[in-house]
């Protein structure tokens, strides 16, 4: 495994060692080959951008790493360990947590019973204590409920802590769903195309928030993102992928001027 | 009341927390909604955290005399700092939190500020952008660190810390806080706030302790709050009211005060509070009804009609039974069947049912408006203040109140309109001067303690009711000759749902003319329920159907003008809707949202001179700024309407 020394970015942040390395990842849906031989690695405490056009790729390569889907070739290693084919909820007990591109909340709960459902990996009273509100259930509840509420606090969504989120607005919605993920209190944090379809406000203040759970809890993030301008603006390292294929991977400076991406993004001329 | 008979002076504000904290030792002080739950804090707790920040203070070196601004939203912490300023014989000066960066410079470097108690990294953001250029300033206390991890620590303290720090020390500085504390007596300065700025730059109005501690005792005892009121601090700690309710008449009266969760949850904090003392301003209670009716006209018609039905009886019976004038037997059967169906069930939605004192003021209240509240039984009055008079200069008493009249003097205030119209009062509360601003002190406030208020109006013979025209230096004359007051004319036309804000001009022209600004909550629902499809405020603004609308209501107020005998001259002949809303960010309003009419002249002269010169529409540029301070343009064509005006004779025929 490639173990590096950690180091500390310009604006003061301790990158630590690999804690994911994806070596020559190939997945295939029957004759379609979604992604072809990539190789890359998530460091500890950074923010990761995986970016690239429409179809590249982007969301596949996801469900690798949170193992929803298993490649055909190649291998995961997750903190020193190559992974083999899990069910979703060992992978959420790994410290593993994400939000989806187009939102997965429950519409007709609350976005307090939401964000508590991103507990359940920790909670350990059974069905029947839970139903007979057992003084152990009830310990449980209370301090779950308090992480919960902290987030909330965090997200600054006091407001509609008891609004079903189906009728909350579509950024609001965003935002619950990565209280829902937070909750859960991850290692790892994916984030599926998080500003897609919000205004310029509101990609602010999602962009704010990352960058301050990456700094205030040292998560380790991993994102997807059409929004070069946000991308290069908060992530620490990009990857770049098109038509399965991994482009280019380094800083944003160093992406943004490497030619291959280039022509992905702009187009170029058939000679 | 107990006040008197506890031992020691009361004359400031550190030694009255020093009673409460005996005598009101374990009730309630501070209530503030954290992560779900209220968290509560007694006289005794209080009076510890104030002591330890006190105590943190000293270990910062400040000085007597000193000035600490604090910027943050209603929480415990920022009173808590305004007090433990106090007892070192600092000065407070809270700021407005939504203030920009350049506003927040000017009144730090005009009070020459040492210390700022910020809330959190947006605030200590704004600060950090213009300290270089203030000299004075050493030093920031954040509350809430999130954010700020990585900035360079050495002018920035952390607020629990140097509490900790504090109290770890007490053993050496004991001795030096209570002689500071010692030192004090009502001369001192209590606090220092800055007025909002209707014209010019805000200038700093000093009060002593013996301003708002009189204040404080007068009006306390006019409206019987005791130790078990409570109130809910929600409007800008930089607003001397709040300073007042929420310190002088809470510490004097040891009541509890309750701090929302945030901004937006304050509706329903103010539910789960349930105060029983409450102030808000006119446009607040504004925004309540129209959300009510709103919400009514969404309802089932069986709901409707019991609505309009008991609404109907309260509206008559409700005031009466206030005013304690007799009803009759069956309409007061049917009013109580009322109270359990709809009035009292409504009262606890809004979050009013236990109010037992409860203001309006700064701005007109409509007479429909006022009864809607009233007929709920909700004793709201009004009250006519300002900085400079701690607040109180007239109140209205329980059974002498009307929607028309501002009430008579406040306990220990004198009042007298001098020839040209003007408003002036004597009274405690008058403030000292205003800070490094001699020659405004001597304008406003004569040698004999007369303080010119800068508001026209005049007392009622029969009820010695004051009744406010405008501001004085808005009154004047059209052409013609005839009496021209804006305000009159605007309070008239904000009485409509539709309308949210207006500015009315006209001195030394023909006629009068308009700009309008649509409320976007109630033509918004209109808009849906008739089907009225539109994309963004300046398309609904520019509708022709909301054109015909706002017409209608200008022509409605034409006809109410023409009744009065001297501003009949101020009908609005011409007007227009504004494509934007008139904000404080781009300078249009204040923060306490009232209407900078020059400001406005100057901005929108393009669309002022079209008003006058008779055409049809406007094309028109606008500067905006938006919330993180970066400016941008919006363009429009903007339709003018001729409004038809009535002659006084005929409407009195």
């Amino acid at each position: 495994m490639n173990m590096q020394d950690s180091y500390v970015t310009a604006d003061g942040r301790t990158i630590g060692a690999t804690v994911m390395e994806m070596k020559n990842i190939t997945l295939r849906f029957g004759g379609v080959t979604a992604i072809k031989d990539i190789s890359f690695d998530i460091r500890e405490g950074e923010v990761r951008a995986i970016i690239g056009p429409n179809g590249a790729g982007k969301s596949s390569m996801l469900n690798v790493i949170n193992g929803f889907y298993h490649p055909q070739e190649g291998e995961v290693w997750f903190h020193g360990e190559r992974r083999h084919e899990m069910k979703p909820h060992q992978i959420a007990k790994q410290g593993i947590a994400r939000t989806f591109q187009n939102i997965a909340l429950f519409k007709g709960m609350s976005t307090l019973d939401n964000i508590m459902t991103g507990r359940l990996t920790h909670m350990k009273s059974g069905l029947f204590s839970q139903m007979a509100w057992w003084t152990g259930a009830q310990a449980e509840e209370v301090a779950n409920r308090e992480i919960v509420e902290k987030v909330i606090d965090f997200l600054e969504i006091q407001a509609i802590r008891k609004t079903p989120v189906g009728r909350l607005p579509y950024g609001f919605q965003k935002r619950v769903e990565l209280g829902r993920a937070l909750a859960a209190e991850p290692k790892l944090l994916l984030l599926d195309e998080p500003m897609a379809g919000m205004n310029v406000e509101e990609k602010e203040d999602m962009s704010r928030f990352i960058l301050d759970v990456n700094d205030e809890f040292g998560t380790t993030i991993a994102l997807i993102e059409h929004d070069m301008g946000v991308v290069m603006d908060i992530a620490d390292r990009v990857v770049v992928m098109d038509y399965g294929k991994k482009i280019g991977d380094g800083t944003p400076d160093e992406v943004r001027n490497n030619q291959d991406v280039i022509d992905a993004y702009l187009g170029v001329a058939h000679d | 009341m107990t006040n008197t008979t506890t031992a020691g002076v009361l004359d400031t504000v550190p030694r009255l927390l020093a009673r409460n904290a005996k005598v009101y030792a374990d009730k309630a002080a501070y209530r503030e909604k954290e992560y779900g739950i209220w968290q509560s804090w007694t006289w005794a707790q209080t009076s510890e955290e104030i002591h330890a920040l006190a105590l943190g203070f000293l270990t910062l070196g400040v000085k007597a005399g000193d000035h600490i601004a604090i910027v943050g939203r209603n929480r415990p912490y920022f009173y808590w700092a305004m007090v433990a300023a106090q007892s070192v014989g600092a000065v407070p000066v809270p700021l407005y939190r939504d203030a920009v960066a350049e506003e927040m410079a000017y009144v730090l470097d005009h009070c020459s500020a040492r210390f700022v108690v910020a809330e959190d990294q947006e605030q200590v953001d704004k600060i950090i952008d213009v300290m270089d250029d203030l000299k004075t300033l050493e030093g920031i206390v954040a509350l809430d660190q999130s954010g700020m991890r990585k900035y360079e620590k050495s002018a920035l303290f952390n607020y629990r810390e140097l509490q900790q720090t504090g109290r770890d020390r007490e053993p050496e500085l004991q001795t030096e806080l209570d002689k500071r504390l010692g030192n004090q007596g009502p001369d001192t300065t209590c606090v220092m706030l800055y007025t909002s700025g209707t014209t010019g730059r805000p200038k700093g109005v000093v009060l002593s302790n013996r301003n708002i501690i009189e204040t404080a005792k007068g009006t306390c005892e006019f409206d019987h709050l005791v130790a078990d009121d409570s109130v809910l601090a929600y409007l800008p700690m930089a607003w001397v009211g709040d300073f007042i309710f929420s310190i002088a008449q809470a510490y004097w009266s040891g009541f509890c005060v309750g701090c929302p969760e945030s901004q937006e949850t304050m509706q329903k904090d103010l539910n789960e509070v349930g105060p029983t003392y409450f102030f808000a301003p006119p446009r607040y209670f504004e925004g309540l009804l129209t959300s009510v009716q709103i919400r009514m006209e969404d309802a089932g018609p069986f709901k409707r009609w019991l609505f309009k039905t008991f609404m109907e009886n309260a509206k008559d019976v409700g005031p009466k039974l206030l005013d304690g004038k007799p009803v009759g037997l069956i309409e007061r059967l049917k009013y109580n069947l009322g109270k359990i169906l709809i009035t009292g069930p409504l009262k606890n939605t809004l979050g009013l049912s236990r109010v037992r004192v409860g203001y309006t003021a700064g701005e007109a209240i409509g007479p429909e408006l006022f009864d809607f509240y009233r007929s709920l039984g909700i004793n709201l009055k009004q009250l006519y203040g300002q900085t400079e008079a701690s607040v109180f200069i007239t109140q209205q008493r329980d059974g002498e109140v009307r929607a028309d009249t501002v009430g008579t003097p406040s306990p220990g205030v004198e009042l007298r309109i001098d020839d040209s119209g003007e408003v002036f009062y004597r009274s405690a509360g008058s403030f000292e001067r205003y800070y490094k601003n001699p020659e405004s002190t001597k304008d406003t406030k004569d040698p004999e303690g007369w303080v010119a208020t800068g508001d026209a109006g005049f007392i009622e013979k029969d009820s010695g009711h004051l009744r406010i025209i405008d501001r004085a230096k808005d009154v004047g004359k059209l052409k013609d000759g005839s009496m021209y007051a804006p305000k009159f004319v605007e309070n008239k036309l904000k009485f409509f749902a539709n309308i949210l804000e207006t500015v009315v001009f006209g001195s030394g022209k023909d006629n009068c003319v308009a700009f309008i600004n649509i409320d976007l909550t109630a033509v918004g629902n209109w808009a849906e329920r008739n089907n009225i499809a539109y994309s963004s405020y300046q398309e609904l603004a520019g509708h022709p159907q909301v054109y015909e609308m706002i017409q209608a209501n200008v022509e409605e107020v034409n006809a109410s003008v023409a009744e009065d005998e001297m501003l009949s001259g101020c009908q609005i002949t011409r007007f227009l809707i504004l494509h934007k809303e008139l904000d404080a960010d781009d300078g249009e309003l204040t923060r306490t949202q009232k209407v900078r009419r020059n400001i406005i002249a100057d901005k929108y002269a393009d669309l002022l001179g079209a008003l006058y010169d008779g055409s049809n529409s406007i094309f028109t540029e606008t500067e905006v700024t938006y919330e993180d301070g970066r400016k941008g343009a919006i363009t429009a064509t903007l339709e003018i309407r001729d409004a038809a005006t009535y002659d006084r004779k005929k409407v009195a025929a």
